[in-house]
This record gives C-alpha cells, structure tokens and sequence, in this order.
C-alpha cells in the first residue's frame, strides 16, 4: 500500500560518492580522512572518514551506539566534545577547510553557514531564556546575514509549521511540547539560510506522526534551499525513506557508503548484511536475526577489522590490517571479501508463528478497566484478551496509557476499576494484596534495563531473589535453578558473580528475563524491553523471547510503540489511543487492512526499510522507500 | 564493587590525593587526642610555673593563665572533645537517616509529621538549639552530646530522604515489591546498599560539624568544667594573654583547624569517588558515547 | 546516542496557575505554623521547669519571700495556659517582660542588639556573597587553572574551621601579636549602636565573610562549570554564539539558581555563627546577649532571643525560596 509514503527522495539515483577521488566540482560538503582522537594522542575514536554531499542532497550516517557518529557530525561544525580533539582531516565547505579556520572566523560559520539541528531539544533549549531570545539570536550573532531578521524569524516559524505569534515566542522552553521544541530547534538551524545542515537525530522520541512530519519539513527545505545536509540516526527506517545516499559507521569507521537503494535494498558488508537483518519489517513475519557480541571500544579497536569478531565471513587476513574502501557495485566498502559476500544468499526466513489459539480459555481477560492517576483519566474501557501460548501486542504512541496498562495488570499501579481474571480467578488492584502464588504466575519486565537492576547485589542473587521470596527455596536449589535460567537466556553461569554495571544492555535485559522466568510465571508482561537497546541487540532479545515462550509455554503481553516490531513477535495486536482501544484483531488483518482511521494513520506514518533481496534494482527511484510486495 | 561496598569507597576515596592527604592529617591529630594523655610528661592540672610564661626547655610551649604547663594540657585536651563528637555524630546519623528513609518510603502522613517536626527543630541554629538546652538542664557533657546529634538529625533526615525517594522510585525496588516483599525489608535489603554514599558523605560532614560546635561550646564555656584540658576551652582562657605567651591559644587552635581540615577533605574525597566527579574526561566521554539510552 | 526510546509515561500533574502565589501562601501558612510551635516549645521548656523555675533561677538565695516575689513576677502563679498567652501576647504588644539580670525591660535591653547583629549579619551576608559568587564564576571560567586549584583548595580548607578559630587567628594577625591595626575587642558600652565606630566593625565582619564565602564559593563554581558543559551552551556555541554572551546570559542565569538556596543558608548560618563571633570581639548583639544570658539563666531574655531568631530563620527561608523561584522560569510559570 502506498497511502501516505513519501515522495521518493534525490533526483536520480545518485551516482556513487566513492571516496576521495578528486571530488565533483559541485560538492558543498567534502570531508577527507577525518580524524579524531581522545586527549592529545589517544587512542582514534573515528578515522578516515570520507564522505561528499552535493547542494541540495542529504546523505544518511547511520550506525549504533558507539560507532562514531554523534562525534563526526559535530566535526562537520568543527566542534568536538570535551575530551576529544580533531586530530586530522580536512572538512570542506564550499572549498573552504573548516578546520584550518581561526577561531573567530569558524564562529562566525557556524550558525549562519552551517548549521546543527540537535538530537535533545528539549536539553539543547536553555531553560531560563524564552524561546524567541534564542531563535532571535541565531540571527543577532550574525549580523547582516539576513536583510530583515524580525521578518525572518516569523517567515521561519512559518516554514516549520509554528504559529509565527508573538506569543509563542514569548515561551520558555518548558511550555512547549516535544514537537514543537524540534521544529525550534530546526527553526533555529535554518534561520540564517546555512550552505550545510547537520541533523543529528532529530526525530528520536517524537511520536511517529510528529516524526513524519519533522521529516517532511526536512526534505522540503533543504530541496527548496539548496541545501546541503547530513541526516545521522540509529534507524534505518527513517533514514531509508529520506535520503538518497547512506554512509554505515560501525566502530568508528564508514564501512558502506553508496546509494541507498543499492546498500538497504543489497549490503554488502557483513555488518550491514547484520544490521538490516535486524530491523523488524511491519509488512512480514520474519525472525529477526541480531548481531552477538559488542563494538570495541576506542583504544581497544585491534590491528585488523573491528567487526571480525562478530563476522560469519572472517578469515585470518582481516585481523591483520584494517580494511581499506573496495569501489564495488557503484558504493565503497571496506571489506576484503566484498566478492564473496555478494554472492552469498541475503533472505530471511519466514518466522512460524504459532498457531492462533481458539479453544482453551483465555488465560488473561481485561472488562471494562478504566484507571486514573489522580484526577487524570489514564485508561477507559479497556477489553482484551490473551490466550494461553500466544502474544498480544498492545501497541500504542507515548501518552496512550500502555505502560498504565501493563501496571494494571501486574499490580503495580491500582487505582483502576473494571475487571481483571487471570486464570480464572479476579486480580485485586495492588499487588501488595495479591497472593504470592499469583505474583509468581504473573511476571512483568521493565523498559529501562540500567534501573531494573539493583547495582549493589550480583548477577546471581539478582535472579535468585523471587525464588527466594515466592517460593521459599533453599539457598542450594535457588542457586542451582538460577544457573539454569542463565544458560537458558544464553548467558552463561559465570555471568552469576558480575554486577550490573559490567554488563551490556542486552546483556542487562537478559539478566531482567532470567529474573522474570525463573518462578516459572504463567504470563509475561514485558514493558517496552526493547527500546533502550539498540537494533542489533534488540533483535537477539526479540529472538530470544520468542523461543523462551515457545519453549515455556507462556502467555504474552508485549508493549510497545515500534509497530514494524509486532509482526515478528506477536500474533494478535491491540491499538491503543488516549486510552482506549481503537483497533484489537489479529497481527496480519491490524496491519494489512486497519479499519480504524487512526490505525490507519499510524502505519502509513511508520518509516518502512524495503527488505532486502535482489529485486530492488534501478527502478530504483521508488525503490528506498516504497513498500515492496 | 566487591562484597564490601562501604569498604571500597573508603579506600578507593583513600587513595586520590585528596582523601590521602585529609586522612593523614585527621589521623595525625587523632593520634594526638588519643594517645597524648599517656605522653604527657606533666600533669595537666599542676601549677608549675608562671602564669603566660615564654616557651623553655622544660616547658615547650610555656605556661597557660595559671602557670600550668600548656604542652601537657594539650596533650590531653583532645581526646574528650574526639569521643563527644564522634558520639553526637552517631546519634545524629542514626536517629536521621532512620527518620529519612521511613518518612521517604512510607510516605503520606507520616513523611509530613517527621518533616514537620524536621522543619520545627531546623528553625533552630544548631548552636542555640545547644545552648538553650545547656541553659535549661545546666553544662552536663551528656546534655550536650545528646543537643549536638539531635541538631544533626534534621539535616541528615533531609539528605536521607531526598535520596531514598530517589532510590525507591527506581525500577528495581518496584521489582521486589512484585515479589511480596515487606517494606521493612526493603528498605534494609535493597535501598540501603545504594545510600552508601549519601550517607558516607553526610556522617563525614557531620563529624566535622560536630568537632566545630563541640569546640565552640567549650570555647563559650558549655563544656568540660574548668579546670579540665579542653582544646575549646584553653583557647578561650588563654586569649587574654596572647601578646604574652600566644601558643596557649595558637597551639589548640593550629589542633583543631588541622583535624577539621583532615576530616572535611577526607568526606571531599569520598564525595568525589560516589559522585564520580574524578573521572577524566576521555572515560567520561567514552561513558557517553557506549551507553546507548541512558538519560544524559 | 539514544536509542528511540519511548517517552516515559507521565501522570498529568495538576494544572497550577500561580506557582509563585501558591508558594508563597504555603510557605507563610507553613512559617506561621512553625513559629508557632516554636513558641510553644520555648515556653515549655523554660517555663515548666524540672524543679520550680523560680527557685531554679534564685539557686541559694532562695527564701520563701523572695521566691513568692519572684513567681508573681514570672506569672508562675498562674496556671499554664495563662502564663503563656501572657507571655505570647506580651510578645506582639512589646511588653516582653524584665530582665531577671538586670531589671530592666527586655526590650530596651534587646533593641540596639539586635539592630548591631543585623547589621554584622546583613553586612557579611551581602558582602560575603557578592565576594563568593564573583569568585565562583571566574574559578569556574578558568576552570583546571592554578586560580582554579588554589582557591579550591582555599575553599575547602577554610570552610572546615570553626569560626572562633578563623575570629582568633584574625586576631592574632591584625590586633595583638603579629600587627597592632585593629582592636581585638569592642569596648562599646552596651546599649550603643555598632555604626558610631565604625572600624570596630571590621574584624567581626571579616570573619563572618570569611566563614561563609567558601561555601558560596563552591556552589557558585559548580553551577557555572554545569551550566558551561551543558547541551544548551554547546548548542549556543553550535550557533556561533560568542563566549561572552554565553557566558553571561546563557550561564549564569542558569548558576545562579542553586547559589541563591546557598546564599539564603549562609545567612541563616549566620544567625547562629554570630553568638561565637560576638563574644570574642565583645560585639553588642544579641549573640553576646545570649550567652549571658544563658549563663544568668534570664529566662524572659533567653525566650525572646530564641523566637527572634527562629522567627528570622523562617522569613529568611521563605525570602529564598521565592527569590529560587523567581530566577527558575520552568517553576514559576506553568506549562
């Protein structure tokens, strides 16, 4: 379905940025062999970074956590974090090398030639100025850039869909909603009509509405401008449907750049084969494949390959040196065995999803809840359903009342009203006043695995503690059925005498369900789990829980707000609205054919990637953001 | 972080500059206070020489407003302010940090009546609050002890509080409290371990503060009973002499300064260990850029 | 980097119009409540005495004329609940009673000492915190320097001392064995008011500064190095902001939100650390009022001393909570 995608982005396919060789003549934005390193000579936390982007055109950096890419994109302003320092390079704006400029003329850049569009709006506001001193300023520090800076500021708020009032930018930051503290914040980069925009993130933790429209804004902008632009994000949804061109870092280096259709619709690098592997498509149920292992860290980057370790395609010459670019199929990779990986098969398994059950009786049934907090109606006439051996995704935007939901359920917040049976038998609100049998049965894991986990007491007694409490195990049998449950989540039983803080967040999460399986619960209640982590690992945890119900035979309850991640987990979805149910029914007929006008809305606003396979090609325009059958 | 959290800090906090210079000089008086009394030469009390008399071979540091010899007056002038201190301290904390953490975790009216009653005794200067007890029930050391530590208790109650509401609203309190666990329980087992270092810091803050109203109070007469050694004391009785013999005031004073200097820089250095502020910044950038959705 | 996380659930707090107003109203119900209770507890503990608090304070000299005299005097006679709306109302009419030291009336004894401690407090109060917040900021702009490190040093140093020991050594320094500038002791008459010598202002004043200027110091220089290395100064300087006016008006109006709470604690430290200060110079305050007066057990002179200066602590805290929120936009105006 086509509804509501966007306009495929760039002109034409564009041809390959490759890297370095001479450079088109129309490049506003050249950067070669970027360097930047810890302290005076620490350890390179990215090298040889090389990229062009033409006037007009937005190139995508996309990577995870620790790859370098926050760090680039402030180089691109000549800026670096504090403890690092730009060790080599050259940053090229319209000829000019950023990074060779004087202080006083690299201030008078940034801002008024080359902007940044930052990640937190709502930290990178300052709280004790209101919001039109601060748009005000952009302009006020670059005297004469713009003709009329009073005409502008309200022509600007016009261009990102702020109502140009004075009363408006009588506003401190705090008044304003997340929304609108981006398009500020986009308001403020483009205000003085920069050659260069660097955008870093800036979608992360808008609703997908918002999100979409951020976006739309983008594009248009930078087309009608001319501007030149960097688009950097962990989510290559987004970044497939706006740019024509994507740059992949992982562990400080660029290791794919070409045409989007080309690197998302067939990678070639092994950890862009992992990568795209792991991102959840809403239109098939396919197992989702993650990446083991982690990034090495800056000074603990070895000789060869950073990504070796991890790589099912390594040999013993990619631990002797780092790869240099391979020019290949119209992109660079930096990978020795580029060759042999493009022959290599690239689908994804469907995922067998279990069986829809009918019969049995529901093993969790909501009637009529409703819950407030304090004065505030937080959920109305909530009815679901979940049978025994299936999982119900209760999909929903921020503020919908989900996570107000899962506590319900689990007892963790009981003001509510209405009628909840599990198993048979009526839950009381608190969880305080349940029996220890029903605490046991039900289990709930938390969002946020760096809190979920007490950092003073160790991995084991971590997960030992409920056996402890709901069964009144002895110290032996508790230790022996904690072992278990960590093998069981693929950790091993070594990992019993760590703390929290030496640990991963995949890693932590696994901790959080050894915790939630090993009383043998009847129902799992998981809250978000996989937001706080990043795509690689939240598909190896996504995995993970479904063997683990699989093998178990637990009920679910999955929460979240990444629609695309339903499909590969659950068999029936509930969509959640200001707290009611708009939308339940099975996983295939809720995404396919939605009825609800906002159901609808809500997956035509979901940045879809194209999966991967041979069959994008050079119709290839539509290719990056189109939805293929 | 080992078994012995509390341990780790003390001795990770030990070894920075700061906390090994403060636990030297701390330990330096401290040794004084407590063993002077047995190396002293002379008895404290005895009239032997001239009143204000100049440093000499046989009296180092020369006699005090009555002739008594003032290097053994020193000697054991310490120890009694040390044990004052360290027991208003401890009432102070324990009675505080029992207030804090209950009015944090049970909340709703018995957090109003104990911060009530917090706010009511903090409307007090601590050394009022002392001296208005001492003017009631007369100069008795265990009156004042008691005064000293309730007048800690507030703050600390303060301290305590905000940072067990902090704790219990994490994640993974809630998760035992799925688990049946009764809030006493909870508090000992899982959110006391992670007040180590507010608790840390404000029993070192509070040594200090107490080592300085206890020497004060002697100082304005509210302590030890002439004709005792009090470092506090000797410095008030000698003052009238100080363009004659000043070491019988500099000497206590010099005591006093260096010890609270010890312990105010040691419970620095502890601050600086939980707080994390020692960090260089490469490890701390590091920190930022491999820890993916951790608040900023 | 962070990872798209979905904005934490939050409760819709009630909605509060006036932040300002409302703190306000709370804060005084709340003082008025606490100076209440206060009294009570002053009064109580006075007055109800272990033992018959006439006797109590007459010691040997008791003898039953005397003490029938005295406990007419003291109101004793009367029942409880009398004695102390006696005492109460005599507290907002001014009839606060006779000094049992001295026989005279309270208030004429009280009045110039508690205009010289005024004075002594605001004096160093202000001076002190201008020094400290000045200081603060050019440690924190000069952040890792020898400036830097030495006055942190300095500041940590000095706030460990107790004030009698700072009053001491600028005695020691500037009045008796190293130089001879200033005198060590005041020999006002009491009654005088502390401005007509002005110079024996001078060493209690330094003393109190120096005691309280660390503390703002420290604050100040933490705030200004947060505010410096937060998001929204490095998106300032993203913009081409020049450093002068980050630090000006993005900074510090961020620092000195904190430092004014600090502020407003010194200056109620300083009610208390000015009964040490006043004794050793032998300043006409109340300070030194009461330490005589303890020592004299002048119970009618102990009571209003204390209500005096529990009723500043309360004004003083809500004076700096609502100047905090004055300065907080995010708290004072509502979403």
């Amino acid at each position: 379905m086509t509804a509501g995608l966007p306009p495929p982005p760039g002109p034409d396919p564009a041809p390959p940025a490759g890297d370095g060789g001479g450079g088109s003549a129309g490049a506003r934005l050249d950067v070669r062999d970027l360097e930047i390193r810890i302290g005076a000579s620490g350890p390179d936390v990215v090298s040889g970074i090389c990229f062009e982007v033409p006037a007009g055109e937005v190139l995508g950096l996309v990577g995870e956590s620790g790859s370098g890419k926050t760090t680039v994109a402030l180089a691109l302003l000549g800026h670096a974090r504090r403890g690092l320092r730009i060790s080599g390079g050259e940053v090229r704006l319209d000829g000019t090398d950023l990074l060779q400029l004087p202080a006083g003329d690299l201030r008078a850049l940034r801002g008024a030639r080359v902007a940044y569009v930052p990640q937190d709006p709502a930290a990178a506001l300052n709280p004790t100025l209101r919001v039109g001193t601060q748009l005000r300023e952009a302009l006020k520090v670059h005297p004469g850039v713009v003709d009329d800076p009073g005409g502008r500021v309200l022509e600007v708020m016009r261009e990102v869909s702020l109502d140009p009032t004075p009363e408006m930018l009588r506003r401190y930051p705090h008044q304003l909603s997340g929304g609108q503290q981006q398009r500020i914040g986009l308001a403020m980069a483009f205000c003085c009509r920069p050659s260069l925009i660097v955008l870093d993130e800036p979608t992360t933790g808008l609703d997908v509405s918002t999100q979409r429209h951020v976006l739309d804004t983008v594009r248009s902008l930078c087309r009608s401008y001319g501007v030149a632009a960097v688009y950097v994000s962990h989510d290559l949804a987004v970044v497939g449907g706006l740019v024509a061109e994507v740059a992949v870092m992982y562990a400080g280096r660029i290791v794919e750049i070409g045409a989007t259709a080309k690197v998302f619709g067939e990678p070639l690098h092994p950890y862009t084969r992992g990568l795209l592997a792991a991102v959840p498509s809403p239109q098939r149920a396919e197992v989702l494949t993650g990446i083991d292992g982690q990034p090495p860290r800056p000074g603990r980057r070895g000789p060869g390959c950073s990504f070796a370790s991890r790589c099912g395609f390594a040999v013993s010459a990619c631990l002797a040196r780092p790869p240099e670019p391979v020019l290949i199929d119209g992109r660079a990779v930096r990978c020795i065995r580029v060759t042999q990986i493009r022959s290599a098969d690239t689908g994804r398994p469907a995922a067998v999803t279990a069986p829809s059950a009918g019969g049995p009786a529901a093993t969790l049934s909501l009637r009529s809840v409703s819950a407030r907090y304090g004065r505030a109606q937080v959920l109305s006439g909530v009815e679901l359903d979940v049978q025994p051996e299936s999982c119900v995704a209760v999909v929903g935007e921020s503020g919908s009342g989900k996570t107000t939901l899962a506590r319900c359920i689990v007892g963790l917040h009981s003001n509510w009203t209405g009628e909840i049976t599990f198993d048979g038998g009526r839950l009381v609100p608190g969880a305080r006043d349940r029996p220890k049998e029903t605490l046991r049965r039900v289990q709930y894991i938390f969002q946020n695995p760096y809190t979920s986990l007490n950092p003073r007491k160790t991995v084991g007694q971590i997960v030992a503690q409920p056996l402890e409490q709901l069964l009144g195990l002895p110290y032996r049998e508790r230790a022996e059925r904690a072992a278990r449950v960590l093998e069981d989540v693929s950790l091993g039983s070594d990992f019993a005498g760590r703390y929290p803080d030496q640990l991963s967040g995949g890693e932590r999460q696994r901790v959080a369900i050894a915790r939630a399986l090993v009383v043998g619960p009847d129902l799992l209640v998981c809250d978000e789990v996989t937001s706080a982590l990043d795509v690689s690992v939240q598909a190896v945890i996504v995995e993970e829980l479904r063997r683990l119900q699989r093998e178990r035979h637990l009920a679910m309850i999955f929460i979240t707000h990444n629609l695309a991640l339903v499909r590969s987990i659950a068999q029936s979805a509930v969509v959640l609205r200001d707290g009611a149910v708009v939308e339940a029914g099975p996983v295939e007929q809720i995404l396919e054919h939605p009825a609800d006008p906002y159901t609808i809305r809500l997956i035509a606003d979901v940045p879809k990637l194209a999966a991967p396979g041979p069959q994008q090609e050079a119709g290839g325009a539509a290719a990056a953001g189109a939805a293929a059958p | 972080m080992g078994r012995h959290p509390w341990l780790s800090v003390l001795w990770t906090a030990a070894r920075t500059p700061r906390g090994a210079a403060g636990l030297a000089l701390a330990s330096v008086i401290v040794l004084i206070a407590v063993a002077g009394p047995f190396v002293a030469s002379k008895p404290p009390d005895a009239l032997l020489t001239l009143p204000f008399a100049k440093p000499s071979g046989q009296f180092p540091l020369g006699g005090d407003f009555l002739g008594r010899d003032v290097l053994s007056r020193v000697l054991n002038g310490g120890w009694a302010l040390l044990l004052m201190a360290l027991a208003a301290t401890t009432i102070g904390i324990a009675i505080g940090a029992a207030a804090g953490m209950s009015a944090a975790y049970l909340r709703g009216r018995s957090d109003s009546l104990i911060m009530r009653t917090v706010d009511v005794i903090l409307a007090f200067p601590q050394l009022v609050f002392a001296l208005l007890l001492v003017s009631l029930l007369g100069p008795k050391l265990w009156l004042i002890v008691l005064a000293v530590g309730l007048t800690h208790a507030p703050a600390v109650a303060r301290v305590i509080r905000s940072a067990t509401l902090d704790v219990s609203e994490r994640d993974y309190v809630k998760v035992v409290e799925l688990q049946g666990m009764r809030p006493v329980k909870v508090m000992t087992s899982e959110i006391l371990p992670n007040l180590i270092s507010p608790l840390m810091v404000e029993a070192g803050l509070r040594l200090t503060y107490s080592i300085v109203i206890m020497a004060g109070l002697a100082f304005l007469g509210f302590g030890q009973a002439p004709p005792a050694a009090n470092w506090g004391l000797m410095i008030n009785e000698n003052r009238s002499g100080l363009p004659l013999n000043p070491w019988a005031v500099i000497v206590p004073a010099v005591l006093i300064a260096l010890l609270t200097i010890g312990t105010n820089t040691f419970t620095d250095a502890i601050a600086r260990v939980t707080i994390g502020v020692d960090r260089r910044p490469e490890e701390a950038v590091l920190l930022d850029e491999l820890t993916p959705g951790q608040p900023r | 980097m962070a990872i798209a996380t979905a904005p934490a659930e939050r409760a819709v707090p009630g909605r509060n119009e006036h932040p300002l107003l409302v703190l306000t109203a709370r804060r005084l119900a709340i003082g008025v409540l606490t100076l209440f209770l206060v009294s009570v507890i002053v009064f109580l503990a006075t007055e109800v005495l272990p033992g018959n608090a006439a006797f109590a304070v007459l010691g040997r000299s008791a003898n039953p004329a005397r003490l029938h005299a005295l406990e007419r005097q003291l109101h004793l006679d009367q029942s409880v609940l009398a004695q102390y709306w006696t005492w109460l109302s005599g507290l907002f009419t001014g009839k606060l009673g006779t000094s049992l030291a001295n026989g005279e009336p309270v208030w004429g004894l009280v009045e110039p000492r508690l205009i010289n401690s005024a004075v002594l407090v605001f004096a160093a109060g202000l001076f002190g915190a201008v020094v400290g917040v000045a200081l603060g900021a050019i440690a924190a702009l000069r952040k890792d320097s020898v400036f830097d490190h030495v006055s942190s040093v300095a500041a940590l140093t000095v706030t460990s001392l107790p004030e009698f020991v700072v009053a001491i050594t600028l005695i020691i320094l500037f009045s008796t064995v190293v130089s001879h500038l200033l005198p060590a002791v005041s020999l006002l008459p009491p009654g005088t008011y502390a401005w007509s010598q002005p110079e024996l202002l001078i060493l209690p004043v330094a003393t109190l500064v120096i005691v309280i200027v660390p503390y703002i110091f420290r604050m100040m220089r933490a705030a200004m190095i947060e505010a410096l290395e937060s998001d929204y100064v490095e998106m300032a300087r993203l913009k081409g902001v020049p450093e002068w006016r980050i630090v000006l008006v993005h900074a510090l109006p961020n620092a000195i939100a904190p430092t004014i709470q600090v502020i407003g604690l010194n200056f109620l430290y300083l009610a208390g650390g000015v009964v040490v200060v006043e004794y050793v110079f032998n300043f006409p305050g109340i300070g030194q009022a009461l330490v005589f007066a303890v020592n004299n057990r002048d119970i009618p002179v102990i009571q209003f001393i204390v209500v005096a200066l529990a009723a500043f602590y309360v004004v003083m805290n809500i004076v700096t909570d609502v100047v905090a929120l004055l300065v907080t936009p995010r708290r004072r105006i509502a979403r």
